[in-house]
C-alpha cells in the first residue's frame, strides 16, 4: 500500500526538463534548459507539501459541476467559409492548411 | 463639475440616451484620454475608426426612435485574451502575431492574430450598444500577477506608474482606474480580476464558474476560468455582469441559471447579512495596512447590521501548490494548438520537418512563464508522475471546495483581503516565480471552488517614506451563482468607507 505521505519526487535532471520539452514540443535553448531545470525543481519541491494531506479517502474534482450544463438543438447552422478559415494561416495550399511532409515519420 | 467619463456607467448610458451627449462625443473623449495616458500602457491596440462608427451607429440609432440598449454609447475596454472580429487578438503573445518578413518572431501587437468572430461575450455588449474602444494589455495567456510577462512591455498603475497594475488582466484594471474607459472586461484564472482591481483601487467581479459563456475566451485553464467586469464602482460593475451573462448554445460549461438583478441587488440593505471571516486570510505575510483597511471595511458592514462570525477554511494554505497544479496540466493541453499551422507565428527553417516546426514555432513564441508552465503541467500529466500530482491536486482541491461548502452553512458571505499587499514595484519579485505565485494566495482558493467573487476599494494605505497612498481591495465571497449578495455587500462598502464616491488616482 502506498502511503499518503510517500515521498513524491526525485531531482529534476537536464534529461527529464529535456523529455518534457520534447512531450511539450518546444525546443529550448541551452541556457533557458537550466533555467527551466532550476525553477521547475523548486516549484515541484514547494507542491510536494501536498503529500502532506492523507487524501486517501477524498474524491477528486475534475471541474466544478455546472447547473444546467444545458444542450442546444443539433441543428444545421452555417460554419467558417473556407477562405476565411485559412485566411489567417502562415501557409495554405490547394485549400488546406500547409505543413511539411510526415508521412515518414 | 465631474467629467462625464467619471461617472457611473449607468448614468452615462443615461445621458447618451437624452441626447444629452452624444456617443461620437463620449467615445472621442474616451479616445483622447487614451492618448493622453497612452505611457501607462493599458491597451495593445486602440481601434479608433472601429469605436468611431460603433459610436455614430449608436446616434444614428437614437436619432432614427429606436430603444437603445443597456450600454448606450458606454466606452469599454476588452482584455486582448477575448476574440473580437474587427481588432487583433495576441493574449499579449508572440505567438499569436505574424512573424517578421526576415523570418523571426518579434512583430507587435498590431500584426495580431484577426480572429473571425466575436468572442459571445463582446457580441452582448455590441448588442447592448457599448462601444469597444479597444484590446487590453494582459500577462501573456493570462498567466501572471503583476503585468510583467506581457510580451510587448507592462502596463504601470496609475497610482504610481513605478509600480505594477496586478495581473494578469492589469491592462483592464488600468483602463478603468485612469478613466480610459468606464468598464472593461478581463479574465479571472486565479485572481486574475480581483487582484489588479484591489491593486488599482476599481471594484472587479469574478463571476461564477459558469455564470458567464467563454466562447471565444482563449483558454488558459478551462476548469477555472471566468470572463468577468471591472468598473469603477459596483452598480456599473452590475450592469456589465447583467449584460454579458447568462446561457450560451456555444458554450456547454455556461449554466442555464437565471441571470440575478445585480444592480438593483446594489440598494438592497445588508442588515441581518452574516459576514464570514477566516483566519487563514489573516495570517503571517499579509501587509499591517492592508489587514487595518479590511478590518475597518468589515467593522463597518458590522455596525450597518451584518453579523459578523469567524469560520474555518483550514485548507487555505494548499491553495497555491494545488492550483499550479491543476492550472498548469490545462494549460499545457489547452496551449498545444498553438503550433504554427492554422493561424499566428511558423518559424519554418528549410527542409524543417513537422516537429521542428513546432518546436521552433513555440520556442520562439511562447516567453519564459508560459514555457515554465507549460512544461510543469507536462511533467504533472505524465506517466508516472500523473497519480503523485495531478490526481493528488484534484483530491485537495475538493477539500478546498469542501471548506467553503462547510463555511457557506454558518454564513451568508465570507470577506477578506483580496491581495496580501498593495501594487508592488516591478521587478520586486525578482526572478522567482514562487514569490510571484504567492502573491495569488487569497484569491486562488474560490477559483478552485468555483464560488463567486468580487474585490472591492475599501480605502487607501497612507503614505509612508517609500510609497505613495495606495488603494486596498476587500475581497468579498459568496456561493455559486449568489452574485446579488456580492453587489449588496459591495454596494454598502462604498458608501460607508468613500461616501463621496470612489477615489480616483492622481492624474
Amino acid at each position: 500500500m502506498m502511503l499518503a505521505s510517500a515521498p513524491l519526487i526525485m531531482a529534476i535532471t537536464r534529461e527529464t526538463v529535456l523529455h518534457v520539452a520534447k512531450l511539450a514540443r518546444l525546443e529550448l535553448g541551452d541556457g533557458e534548459i537550466d533555467r527551466m531545470q532550476k525553477d521547475l525543481g523548486n516549484i515541484l519541491e514547494y507542491v510536494n507539501s501536498l503529500s502532506e494531506l492523507d487524501t486517501s479517502s477524498v474524491a477528486e474534482t475534475a471541474q466544478v459541476a455546472v447547473l444546467g450544463a444545458p444542450l442546444r438543438p443539433d441543428t444545421v447552422e452555417a460554419s467558417l467559409a473556407n477562405e476565411v478559415a485559412l485566411s489567417e494561416a502562415p501557409r495554405s495550399a490547394g485549400g488546406g492548411f500547409a505543413v511539411p511532409a510526415f508521412v515518414d515519420e | 463639475m465631474t467629467d462625464i467619463l467619471d461617472l457611473p456607467i449607468p448614468q452615462q448610458a443615461d445621458k447618451v440616451k437624452s441626447g444629452e451627449i452624444s456617443a461620437v462625443a463620449l467615445t472621442e473623449r474616451a479616445l483622447s484620454r487614451m492618448e493622453a495616458q497612452s505611457g501607462l500602457h493599458a491597451f495593445l491596440h486602440v481601434g479608433r475608426e472601429a469605436a468611431l462608427a460603433a459610436a455614430a451607429a449608436v446616434d444614428r440609432k437614437r436619432a432614427s426612435g429606436a430603444a437603445l440598449g443597456k450600454l448606450s454609447g458606454v466606452p469599454i475596454a476588452i482584455k486582448d485574451a477575448l476574440c473580437t472580429a474587427d481588432a487583433p487578438t495576441t493574449c499579449a503573445s508572440k505567438i499569436l502575431t505574424r512573424r517578421n518578413p526576415d523570418g523571426t518572431a518579434g512583430s507587435g501587437p498590431e500584426n495580431g492574430w484577426r480572429p473571425p468572430f466575436d468572442a459571445t461575450v463582446v457580441a452582448r455588449l455590441r448588442a447592448a450598444d457599448a462601444v469597444l474602444v479597444g484590446k487590453t494589455n494582459m500577462d501573456e495567456f493570462a498567466m501572471g500577477s503583476s503585468g510583467e510577462n506581457s510580451a510587448f512591455g507592462p502596463m504601470k498603475n496609475p497610482w504610481d506608474p513605478t509600480r505594477t497594475a496586478g495581473g494578469s488582466s492589469g491592462g483592464s484594471a488600468v483602463a478603468v482606474a485612469a478613466g480610459m474607459a468606464a468598464g472593461s472586461l478581463g479574465s479571472d484564472t486565479g485572481g486574475s480580476i480581483r487582484q489588479p482591481a484591489a491593486l488599482c483601487g476599481i471594484v472587479g467581479i469574478k463571476p461564477s464558474y459558469g455564470r458567464v459563456s467563454r466562447y471565444g475566451l482563449v483558454a488558459f485553464a478551462s476548469s477555472l476560468d471566468q470572463v468577468g467586469p471591472f468598473a469603477r464602482d459596483a452598480r456599473s460593475a452590475a450592469r456589465l455582469l447583467e449584460v454579458i451573462s447568462g446561457a450560451d448554445g456555444r458554450d456547454s460549461t455556461c449554466a442555464d441559471v437565471p441571470v440575478g438583478a445585480y444592480e438593483a441587488a446594489c440598494e438592497r440593505p445588508v442588515k441581518g447579512l452574516r459576514i464570514g471571516i477566516p483566519e487563514e486570510y489573516f495570517g503571517e505575510g499579509l501587509d499591517p495596512a492592508v489587514a487595518a483597511c479590511v478590518k475597518q471595511a468589515i467593522s463597518a458592514l458590522e455596525k450597518e447590521g451584518c453579523s459578523v462570525h469567524p469560520v474555518a477554511l483550514p485548507h487555505t494554505k494548499h491553495g497555491i501548490a494545488t492550483y499550479y497544479i491543476v492550472a498548469t496540466a490545462e494549460a499545457s493541453a489547452n496551449l498545444a494548438r498553438f503550433d504554427g499551422v492554422r493561424f499566428g507565428l511558423r518559424i519554418e527553417p528549410p527542409r524543417s520537418d513537422l516537429q521542428a516546426l513546432y518546436g521552433k514555432t513555440r520556442d520562439a513564441g511562447f516567453g519564459p512563464e508560459v514555457k515554465r508552465r507549460i512544461l510543469l503541467g507536462t511533467y504533472v500529466l505524465s506517466s508516472g508522475y500523473y497519480d503523485a500530482y495531478y490526481r493528488k491536486a484534484q483530491k485537495t482541491r475538493t477539500l478546498i471546495k469542501q471548506d467553503f461548502d462547510r463555511a457557506f452553512t454558518q454564513v451568508d458571505a465570507i470577506a477578506a483581503p483580496t491581495s496580501p499587499s498593495t501594487a508592488f514595484k516591478f521587478g520586486e519579485k525578482g526572478n522567482d516565480p514562487l514569490a510571484m505565485y504567492l502573491a495569488d494566495i487569497y484569491t486562488l482558493p474560490a477559483s478552485l471552488a468555483g464560488i463567486a467573487g468580487l474585490s472591492v476599494p475599501c480605502g487607501l494605505a497612507p503614505a509612508t517614506a517609500t510609497q505613495p497612498a495606495l488603494p486596498v481591495g476587500l475581497q468579498l465571497l459568496a456561493p455559486a451563482f449568489e452574485e446579488e449578495r456580492l453587489f449588496t455587500l459591495a454596494a454598502a462598502v462604498e458608501r460607508l468607507t468613500s461616501p463621496g464616491g470612489p477615489a480616483l488616482p492622481p492624474r
